[in-house]
C-alpha cells in the first residue's frame, strides 16, 4: 500500500478479501447514494434550483465511503467545500442535504449555509468549510478537545491537494504532532487543486510524505478501492486512539466532474476521465467484487432502485419545501448570553 | 417519453448561453454524460452533458443562437417514439424556479429604529438608559490592569473545566505581559498552553476545540499578530454559528494588547476595534480600568459567543479601584458614564478614556462641563447611553488611538445623527489617531496619538 499510486489500469487484487461481504454491500449503498445523489444536485443546478458554487463528489465516493466506515460515536469529521459525500456517508438525511442545496428552511443549515456550508452537530461533522485549507487547524482543534476531554475518539481532517499547499496545514502537522493529537489527516488527492496539477502546484510529489518532519506516519492509498481506504484508516484510527499522535492519508482519487459546475475543464482530457471512469470506478469495482463473491444481480438492482427512490424523494422534498421565513435572516447570529 | 433539454444554468451569474456547436445531431443516440453541445456562458465555454439517455429527436435551438437559462434547445425521444407535434423551435420563456424575494425586514437593533418621531427618540433611549442601571458592587481596593484580568483568568480558570488558556509565552514564561502570572502553577501544562509562533493554526486549533464545546482563551502576545489568523477569526470563529443554522457555536475569547504601545512603531501599533466590530457574529469589548479589565474578561469567558477582547499595554500597570466582591462581572453591551456633564458627550474606549478624563478635567477649569462616556463594548455597541447623553449635551466628540476612516468614530457619528440629529448643536467631532503608519521618532509618535489638547481644542470649536 506504502507506494501505491492511482492505477489507471485495474485494482489492487489482494484488497478484495479485506472486507465481508456485509461490508461491501454497505459501502456499495453508501457510495451508490452518493453518486446518485450528487447527479441530481448536478441536474438541479442546472435548472437552477440550486445555486451558487456547488463542488460535486463523483468519482471520489470510495473515500468518504471507506473513512465513515471506520468510525463510531464521538469522533468527529471536518471537510472542504466538497461535503455532500461527507454528509451522506455520515447517515445525515439526505432530504435535509439537498433541501440545503436548494437554500430551504428544511435544510441542513436551515437554508443559511448551501452546497459549502453543511454540519451535523448530532453525528459530529464540523462542516463544510469555504476556505481552502482552514479546516485543517479545526480538525486538530477538535483532536484537541477529544484528548483534553480524555477520550481516545479520532478526528478525520480531510483536505484537498490544493489545499495541501497552504501554510496553515504545517502548522497543523506541527501542533498535532507537538501534542500528539488523535487526527488523521486525509489528503483526497484528486489530482487537480481546481485547475492546476498536483504536479504543477507542489514541488512535493508524494504528499503522504510531507508529515515526516515531523515524526507522523504517512500511507498513500488507492482512494478508489473503497477496501483499500477501508483498511488505511483503521491503521490510522487505531494508531491514534493509541494516543500515539496523528497520521497522513493520501488518497489518491479523481473527480470525473468539473472543480466546480462552472468548470469548463480545458485543463485535462475528456479522454482521461473517460479512461479512468471506465478503468477505475469506485463504485463498479465494489459491483465486481460483490458479483465475483456471488452476490445476485438481483440484490443490486434493488439497492439501486432504493437508492433512487431515495434521491428522487430528497429532490422532491427540496423543491417543494418553502424558503427560510424573512426573520430567519437575523436569526443565529449569536448566541444570547 | 420526450424529455426536454433545457439550457443549463452553468455558473452562478449565468442567465443566458450561447450555443456555439452541436456535437450530436438529430438521430443520434445519447447516454448520460454524453457531450451534446458547447455552451458559451459568461465565463466560459463549456460542455452540455446529457442527463438522461434517449434519441436526439429535434434540435431546437441552431448554432450561433443564445437563449436564456431553462429554455428547451433539444429534445430527447425513446428509442421509436416520435417528436411530439407541439414542440417547436420557438424559444418557450420557462418560468425560472428561483422564488421572489422575499420582503424587506427590519434589522433587530439595541437601539430604537431611525424612523421613528423625534419626540419617540427621546421617550425610547431614555427608558433604555434608565432601565439598565449599573448595579453597586460596594467594596473596592486599588488594583492594576494586569492583575485584575489575571484574576478573572485565575476565578473562571477555576469555575469551568473546560475554559483553557493558551497561547505564546503564556505558561512558562508568565505571559509576556505578565498577565497570566502563576497561572501554570496553579491550573497546570493541560490547561495553560505554551504554543508555538503559529498564529493561524493555534487559532484554528482553538477554534476547532470550541466549535467541540470547550472553551478556549486564546492570548495573541499582540494583535497585531491575529492578523495571521484573521481568516480563522471572521470566516470561522464569527460565521459558523450562522452557516450551521445555529448547531455549532463557537465559545472562545480572543485577547492580547490592543493599539499603540511606546516606540514600537508601524507594525507593532495598530487600533482593531473597527476591524473586529465590523464583523457580525463577534463580540468587541475594550475595557479601560480594572474593574472592566476584570469584570468583561468573567463576561467574556462566559459568553458563548466569540468574543475580541482588546487590552492595552499602557494600562496593564495603571493602578484604578476595582470591587472585591467574589462574583463581580460586568454585562457585555453596556457603556458606563465615567464623569457626568451637560455641555458635551466625549466618547472613547480603552486609553482613549484616559485622554477624554483628562480632557475633562482641563474644560471645567474652563467652565465647561463634559460627560465622559468610556464605552466598554464595541459590538454591541451601547447606542442608548451615548444618545441619551448627546441629548442633553447636544454635542459629542469621540477619541480613538485607530484610524479615522471608518473607525468606531464614524460609527458613532453616524448613530448620532440618525437618532438625535436634530439635538446636535454642531456637527458631531472625531478625535483619531493620524491617518499614518504609526512613526517611530518620539515627537512623530506624539503627533499620531490623540491627546487631551485636542480633544479640548476640538471641543472649543464645537462650543
Amino acid at each position: 500500500m506504502q507506494e501505491a499510486e492511482l492505477q489507471t489500469d485495474g485494482f489492487a487484487d489482494d484488497t478484495k478479501k479485506l472486507l465481508t461481504r456485509d461490508q461491501f454491500l454497505n459501502a456499495y449503498r453508501i457510495a451508490l447514494l452518493i453518486r446518485r445523489f450528487e447527479e441530481k444536485v448536478g441536474q438541479l443546478y442546472s435548472t437552477g434550483f440550486i445555486g451558487g458554487f456547488c463542488h460535486l463528489y463523483i468519482g471520489e465516493e470510495a473515500v468518504a465511503t471507506g473513512i465513515t466506515m471506520n468510525l463510531r460515536s464521538g469522533d468527529k469529521v471536518i471537510t472542504s467545500y466538497r461535503d455532500h459525500g461527507y454528509m451522506l456517508a455520515l447517515g445525515i438525511d439526505p432530504r435535509s442535504v439537498m433541501a440545503e442545496l436548494t437554500g430551504r428552511a428544511t435544510g441542513c443549515s436551515r437554508g443559511k449555509g448551501g452546497s459549502m456550508h453543511m454540519y451535523s452537530r448530532e453525528k459530529n461533522f464540523y462542516g463544510g468549510c469555504g476556505i481552502v485549507g482552514a479546516q485543517v487547524p479545526l480538525g486538530v482543534g477538535l483532536a484537541f478537545a477529544n484528548r483534553y476531554r480524555g477520550t481516545d475518539e479520532v478526528a478525520i481532517t480531510c483536505f484537498g491537494d490544493g489545499a495541501n499547499n497552504q501554510g496553515q496545514v504545517y502548522e497543523s502537522y506541527n501542533l498535532a504532532s507537538l501534542h500528539k493529537l488523535p487526527c488523521v489527516f486525509v489528503i483526497e488527492n484528486n489530482h487537480y487543486g481546481m485547475g492546476t496539477s498536483v504536479e504543477r502546484s507542489s514541488a512535493s510529489h508524494n504528499l503522504y510524505k510531507n508529515g515526516e518532519p515531523w515524526g507522523i506516519p504517512g500511507l498513500q492509498v488507492d482512494g478508489m478501492d473503497v477496501a483499500a481506504v477501508h483498511a488505511a484508516v483503521k491503521q490510522a484510527v487505531t494508531y491514534c486512539r493509541e494516543g500515539k499522535g496523528p497520521y497522513l492519508l493520501e488518497m489518491m482519487t479523481y473527480r470525473y466532474r468539473g472543480h466546480s459546475m462552472s468548470d469548463p475543464a480545458k485543463y485535462r482530457t475528456r479522454e482521461e476521465v473517460d479512461h479512468v471512469r471506465k478503468t477505475h470506478d469506485p463504485i463498479e469495482h465494489i459491483k465486481n467484487i460483490l458479483l465475483e463473491d456471488g452476490e445476485k444481480e438481483n440484490t443490486l438492482q434493488t439497492i439501486d432502485d432504493e437508492i433512487k427512490a431515495i434521491v428522487n424523494d430528497a429532490a422532491e422534498f427540496a423543491q417543494t419545501s418553502p424558503e427560510p421565513e424573512a426573520q430567519e435572516l437575523y436569526t443565529n447570529v449569536v448566541l444570547e448570553a | 417519453m420526450a424529455t426536454e433539454v433545457l439550457m443549463p444554468a452553468l455558473s452562478p451569474t449565468m442567465t443566458e448561453g450561447k450555443l456555439v456547436r452541436w456535437v450530436k445531431k438529430e438521430g443520434d443516440k445519447v447516454a448520460i454524460g454524453d457531450v451534446l453541445a458547447e455552451v458559451e456562458t459568461d465565463k466560459a465555454t463549456m460542455d452540455v452533458e446529457a442527463v438522461n439517455e434517449g434519441i436526439l429527436g429535434r434540435l431546437l435551438v441552431q448554432a450561433g443562437q443564445s437563449v436564456p437559462v431553462n429554455t428547451p434547445i433539444a429534445v430527447l425521444v425513446a428509442q421509436g417514439e416520435k417528436v411530439p407535434d407541439h414542440v417547436s423551435s420557438t424559444p418557450s420563456s420557462t418560468p425560472s424556479p428561483t422564488l421572489s424575494p422575499s420582503d424587506k425586514i427590519t434589522q433587530p437593533q439595541n437601539a430604537p429604529a431611525s424612523t421613528v418621531s423625534a419626540h419617540s427618540v427621546v421617550d425610547s433611549f431614555q427608558q433604555i438608559a434608565a432601565e439598565d442601571v449599573e448595579k453597586d458592587w460596594g467594596e473596592t481596593e486599588e488594583m492594576t490592569v494586569r492583575d485584575a484580568l489575571d484574576e478573572a483568568l485565575a476565578t473562571e480558570l477555576e469555575r469551568d473545566p473546560d475554559v483553557f488558556l493558551m497561547g505564546e509565552e503564556v505558561a512558562r514564561y508568565q505571559g509576556a505581559y505578565k498577565v497570566s502570572h502563576g497561572l501554570l502553577q496553579k491550573f497546570g501544562e493541560k490547561r495553560i498552553i505554551d504554543t508555538p509562533i503559529t498564529e493561524q493554526g493555534f487559532t484554528g486549533m482553538a477554534v476547532g476545540a470550541a466549535f467541540a464545546g470547550l472553551k478556549p482563551i486564546v492570548e495573541f502576545m499582540t494583535m497585531n499578530f491575529a492578523m495571521q489568523a484573521i481568516d480563522q477569526i471572521v470566516n470561522s470563529a464569527a460565521k459558523t454559528l450562522y452557516m450551521s443554522g445555529g448547531q455549532i457555536g463557537c465559545p472562545i475569547v480572543f485577547r492580547g494588547p490592543n493599539g499603540a504601545a511606546a516606540r514600537v512603531a508601524a507594525q507593532h501599533s495598530q487600533c482593531y476595534a473597527s476591524w473586529y466590530a465590523h464583523v457580525p457574529g463577534l463580540k468587541v469589548v475594550a475595557p479601560w480600568s480594572s474593574a472592566d479589565a476584570k469584570g468583561l474578561l468573567r463576561a467574556a469567558i462566559r459568553d458563548p459567543n466569540p468574543v475580541i477582547f482588546l487590552e492595552n499595554e499602557i494600562l496593564y500597570g495603571h493602578k484604578f479601584p476595582c470591587p472585591v466582591d467574589k462574583d463581580f462581572i460586568l454585562p457585555i453591551g453596556k457603556a458606563k458614564v465615567e464623569r457626568v456633564g451637560k455641555d458635551v458627550t466625549l466618547v472613547g474606549f480603552s486609553i482613549a478614556v484616559t485622554i477624554a478624563m483628562e480632557a475633562a478635567e482641563a474644560l471645567a477649569k474652563e467652565g465647561i462641563e463634559a460627560e465622559v462616556i468610556n464605552l466598554r463594548s464595541l459590538r454591541p455597541i451601547d447606542t442608548a447611553t451615548i444618545i441619551q447623553s448627546v441629548l442633553k449635551t447636544n454635542r459629542v466628540v469621540t477619541i480613538e488611538e485607530g484610524w479615522p476612516f471608518a473607525g468606531i468614530g464614524a460609527e458613532i457619528a453616524a448613530q448620532v445623527m440618525e437618532h438625535a440629529f436634530d439635538w446636535l448643536d454642531a456637527p458631531p467631532a472625531r478625535v483619531a489617531g493620524a491617518d499614518v503608519p504609526m512613526p517611530y521618532a518620539a515627537n512623530l509618535e506624539k503627533l499620531a496619538l490623540p491627546c487631551s489638547e485636542e480633544v479640548v481644542k476640538t471641543v472649543k470649536n464645537l462650543m
